[in-house]
C-alpha cells in the first residue's frame, strides 16, 4: 500500500458520564450540538478540510451507535478506495483482551493499524471540542520546525489555566516544561489535545511508556512528560480561533449559545470550511401563521407554531400552538406540547412534553447540581405528562417520578 | 419491493411555458420546494418501491440536471448491480443526437433496455410531481393483464396552458376506452400522471415499430392510435400531483406546500423524498426576523419579514426586507428595506436595498438565475 503521508487517530472512547442523561444511549461524540451536527463531525470535518483521508476512531463504550453513524464516512468524504474512517474498539488478540488503560495505550493497541499505512506523520485528537482548525497549517509548522512532536495549544485566561495542561516554552515556542493542571501556571498556553508525531517517535516512546507498569498510559500525562525527559524537539503550535470543550452540560450549553451571539462565536455558515453530518432526510422546517421565531437557529423537519427566542432546534422538532421556548436546546425530534414554557432547558432527543407545562420557569428551591447548576434538563426519549411543573435545574431521568 | 420493475424517466420536456425557469435547464432540473428539484420525486418515489435499476434519458440543457445528480448516491442509485444510467443524446449512424419526439429518444436507448434484466418498465416524464410508490399500480398492471397501465389523477380543472394533458376515459373496470391529448374541452376529469407501466418487451415492439413508420412521440403516435387494439388501463391515483404546466402552476404548487395536507402529502415520512445534501448550517433568525406561514431552508440569514414564501437554501433577508407570497431560490438576498411580493426569485438573486417589486398572484413577477436588482 502507498505510504501515506499523515493518518489522524481520534479518541471517541469516553462514555460522557458528565453529559449525564445525554449520553444514555449514545457515546459523548455522537451528542448533538449547534443544531444538526454532532460533537465528532467536528474533527471529522476538520480532518477532511484539511485533506487527511485516513482516520481511525478508538471507541471501547457503544461502538454500535458510532459504528452505525460513521457508517462507509460518505458524509465527511471518507468514503476513499485508500484510506477512509474505521472504528477501532478494544478486541481480544492472542493470550491478553483488555479495554484501553489510557489515551497512549488506545494508539498503542492499534499500532497495526497503523502499520498498514506507514504514515510519515500521526495526528492524535479527542473527539469532545467544537472548534474549526486546518491541521495542515500545523504540519507545515512541524515539518517546518524539523519537530518530533508538536502540540496545539491555546491561550487562556491565567485564572483558567490551573485547569489545563500547560505547555512552557521557550522564545521559539520549543517545549521545555509540561505541566498537568498547575496551581501556579507559569504560561497561558494551554494543551487543545491535539498533537502531530513523527510516526517512529511516536511507536518508540509508545513501545516505552507500555513497558511502564506505573504509567496511566496517558499523551498528556506521561507520554509527552517522557519525550522531554528523553530531549525530543517539541514544539507548541498556537492556535487562534474558537474553541472549546464540551465535555459537561454547563459547556455544551454555553457552547450552542455562542452560536446564537451577534456575530456568532463560530460561524458555522461557511462554505470555505463546512461542517458535514450524516444529515437526516427531511424537509426544510415551517413556520406557521402563529410563530415567532427570533434569534434562534432553525434546522430541517422542525414545525414551529409557537414562539421561540434564542434557542436552538434541531432536526424534526415540533413546537405547538401557545408554546415559548427560551434559552433553550431542543434535541432531535424531541415534541413541545401546546401552551408549554419551557426556560433555559435541554430536552433530550425523542423526548415528549405535554401540554400547558413548564419546564425551567418556577423555582424549586433545590441546590443546584454543580454540573448543570440552572439548566434544567429533560432526557432522550423521555415524557414529560400534560400540566407537569418542572422546577429550575432539575434533572429529570426514566426512573424519576416528576408529575 | 417490486424488484420486477426498472424505470425509465423521459427528461427532454419541452415546455416553455416555465420562461425564465428554464433558459438554462431542463424541467427535471427546476428547484421546488425548499431544497429539492423536480426529478427529487419521481426518483424517490422510484427508489422508495425498491426500484433500483432507473435510466434517464436527457435531451438538452443537462448540464445542472447532471451535476444535482452525480453518481446516483444521494437516491442510494450509485450500486455494482445496476443503478443511475444518464442517457444522454449521442451522434450514431440512426440518430443525429437531437430526437424527434419521446419515442425517438426511447429507441436510442434500446440498448440499455434490452440489457435491463426486469420484466416491467415504468416510463414516466420529469414534470409531474408526487410522492408515491408504485407497488399497488404494478400489483393492479399484473392483475388486469393490462398491455399498459397509466397512472391518473381526477383534476377537473383544464390549464390555461395545458402541456401535454392527456385525458383518459375509463369504464367501470378502469380499462381505458378513449384517450385525448390537449382536449379544448373537459372530456374527461381523469388526468394521465405521465407514469405508464408496461412490459419490457412490449414497450422495445411499440417503439422499434413506431420508429419502423417514422413516427416519434409516444402519446401521439403510440398510445393513442394503438388505444383501440392494446388493452390500456387506467390506476387511480389519489394523492397530491403538481404539474408544472405554466409558471402559475409552478406559483400556486409551490405555495400549496404551506398547506399541511400537502406538505405531510408530498414530504410523507414513509418515503422520504431524497436530495443532494450541501450541508449548510441551520436557518439563522435574527433579532427583527418576522417569519409567517412559510417555509425555510438550512443556511437562510433572516432579519426581515417573511410571509406565504418559500425560502430555498442559502437566503439572506436583510433588516427591513418584506418578502411575501414569493419564492426565493438558492443563494438569493434581499436586502434592508426591500419589498418583494408575487416573485419567483431564480439562484443567486440580488434586490439591493430599498427597492420595491411586485407581481400579481395569476402573473408573478419572474427574475431568472444572477440577476441583480
Amino acid at each position: 500500500m502507498k505510504r501515506k503521508k499523515i493518518v489522524a487517530m481520534l479518541l471517541a472512547g469516553g462514555q460522557g458520564s458528565r453529559l449525564g442523561v445525554l449520553t444514555s444511549e449514545t457515546a459523548k461524540p455522537a451528542v448533538p450540538f449547534g443544531g444538526k451536527y454532532r460533537i465528532i463531525d467536528f474533527p471529522l470535518s476538520n480532518c477532511s478540510n484539511s485533506g487527511i483521508d485516513t482516520v481511525g476512531v478508538m471507541t471501547q463504550y457503544e461502538p454500535l451507535a458510532l459504528n452505525s453513524y460513521l457508517g462507509n464516512g460518505q458524509p465527511w468524504d471518507f468514503d476513499r478506495i485508500n484510506g477512509g474512517v474505521f472504528v477501532l474498539p478494544p478486541y481480544v488478540s492472542g493470550d491478553h483482551a483488555k479495554w484501553y488503560s489510557g489515551t497512549a495505550n488506545a494508539v498503542y493497541q492499534n499500532i497495526k493499524f497503523l502499520e498498514q499505512y506507514n504514515p510519515e506523520y500521526v495526528l492524535i485528537l479527542s473527539a469532545d471540542h467544537i472548534y474549526k482548525m486546518d491541521y495542515s497549517l500545523m504540519l507545515k509548522y512541524h515539518i517546518e520546525k524539523q519537530a518530533d512532536a508538536t502540540v496545539a495549544v491555546i491561550r487562556v485566561s491565567l485564572d483558567e489555566a490551573s485547569r489545563f495542561g500547560i505547555m512552557n516554552t521557550d522564545k521559539a515556542g520549543k517545549i521545555i516544561e509540561f505541566e498537568e493542571k498547575p496551581k501556579n501556571p507559569k504560561s497561558d498556553l494551554a494543551s487543545m489535545g491535539v498533537y502531530i508525531f513523527n510516526y517512529d517517535k511516536l511507536k518508540t516512546f509508545l513501545n516505552i511508556d507500555a513497558e511502564d507498569k506505573d504509567s496511566e498510559n496517558d499523551f498528556g500525562k506521561n507520554v509527552i512528560p517522557l519525550m522531554l525527559k528523553h530531549d525530543c524537539k517539541m514544539f507548541a503550535y498556537s492556535f487562534e480561533g474558537y474553541w472549546r470543550d464540551v465535555g459537561t452540560i454547563q459547556s455544551l450549553y454555553e457552547a450552542n449559545m455562542d452560536l446564537l451571539a451577534t456575530p456568532p462565536k463560530l460561524q458555522l455558515n461557511d462554505s470555505t470550511w463546512r461542517i458535514y453530518s450524516r444529515n437526516p432526510i427531511l424537509p426544510p422546517h415551517y413556520a406557521s401563521s402563529e410563530a415567532t421565531i427570533t434569534h434562534s437557529l432553525i434546522t430541517e423537519g422542525c414545525e414551529v407554531y409557537g414562539t421561540v427566542k434564542n434557542s436552538v432546534l434541531f432536526a424534526g422538532v415540533t413546537v405547538e400552538r401557545g408554546a415559548v421556548i427560551e434559552d433553550s436546546i431542543l434535541m432531535p425530534y424531541s415534541k413541545i406540547g401546546a401552551n408549554t414554557h419551557i426556560k433555559k432547558a435541554i430536552i433530550g432527543e425523542s423526548a415528549t412534553v405535554g401540554n400547558n407545562c413548564t419546564i425551567g420557569v418556577v423555582d424549586g428551591g433545590r441546590t443546584f447540581n454543580v454540573l448543570t447548576k440552572d439548566i434544567t434538563l429533560i432526557a432522550n426519549d423521555f415524557e414529560v405528562r400534560d400540566n407537569s411543573n418542572i422546577p429550575k435545574g432539575i434533572v429529570v431521568r426514566g426512573t424519576e417520578d416528576i408529575a | 419491493m417490486s424488484k420486477d420493475l426498472f424505470g425509465l424517466i423521459y427528461t427532454g420536456e419541452s415546455n416553455t411555458q416555465l420562461r425564465e425557469l428554464t433558459l438554462s435547464r431542463s424541467i427535471a432540473a427546476v428547484p421546488f420546494g425548499g431544497r429539492y428539484r423536480c426529478i427529487d420525486f419521481i426518483l424517490s418515489s422510484m427508489v422508495n418501491s425498491g426500484i433500483h435499476n432507473v435510466g434517464l434519458i436527457t435531451q438538452k440543457n443537462y448540464h445542472s440536471l447532471i451535476d444535482h445528480l452525480g453518481s446516483g448516491k444521494e437516491w442510494d442509485l450509485n450500486r455494482k448491480r445496476d443503478g443511475l444510467f444518464i442517457l444522454p443524446p449521442f451522434v450514431t449512424k440512426d440518430n443525429a443526437g437531437i430526437y424527434k419526439g419521446t419515442a425517438h429518444a426511447i429507441h436510442s436507448c434500446l440498448g440499455y433496455i434490452k440489457r435491463s434484466s426486469q420484466r416491467y418498465v415504468l416510463l414516466t416524464g420529469s414534470h409531474t410531481i408526487y410522492n408515491t410508490v408504485f407497488d399497488d399500480m404494478l400489483l393492479q398492471h399484473k392483475s388486469t393483464g393490462a398491455d399498459i397501465t397509466i397512472m391518473y389523477n381526477i383534476e377537473p380543472d383544464i390549464s390555461d396552458s395545458p402541456y401535454e394533458d392527456l385525458r383518459l376515459k375509463t369504464d367501470a373496470s378502469e380499462r381505458i376506452c378513449d384517450l385525448a391529448i390537449n382536449p379544448q374541452s373537459n372530456v374527461s376529469e381523469k388526468r394521465s400522471c405521465d407514469a405508464f407501466i408496461m412490459e419490457k418487451n412490449l414497450l422495445i415492439d411499440l417503439i422499434v415499430d413506431a420508429n419502423a413508420h417514422a413516427l416519434y412521440d409516444f402519446i401521439r403516435d403510440i398510445l393513442i392510435k394503438k388505444a383501440p387494439t392494446l388493452k390500456l388501463y387506467g390506476y387511480r391515483y389519489n394523492g397530491y400531483v403538481a404539474r408544472l404546466d405554466s409558471i402559475n402552476d409552478y406559483f400556486a404548487h409551490s405555495l400549496a406546500i404551506l398547506s399541511p395536507e400537502v406538505r405531510n402529502d408530498l414530504f410523507n415520512s414513509a418515503h422520504p423524498i431524497y436530495t443532494k445534501v450541501k450541508d449548510e448550517a441551520s436557518a439563522r433568525y435574527g433579532e427583527y426576523a418576522s417569519v409567517k406561514n412559510s417555509m425555510i431552508a438550512d443556511g437562510c440569514e433572516i432579519d426581515g419579514v417573511v410571509e406565504n414564501s418559500i425560502l430555498f437554501r442559502g437566503v439572506k433577508v436583510k433588516k427591513g426586507a418584506v418578502i411575501k407570497n414569493s419564492i426565493i431560490m438558492q443563494a438569493s438576498e434581499v436586502h434592508e428595506n426591500s419589498r418583494v411580493e408575487y416573485a419567483i426569485l431564480d439562484k443567486g438573486v440580488i434586490i439591493k436595498s430599498d427597492r420595491a417589486l411586485r407581481g400579481y398572484e395569476n402573473f408573478p413577477i419572474v427574475l431568472r438565475k444572477s440577476s441583480i436588482v
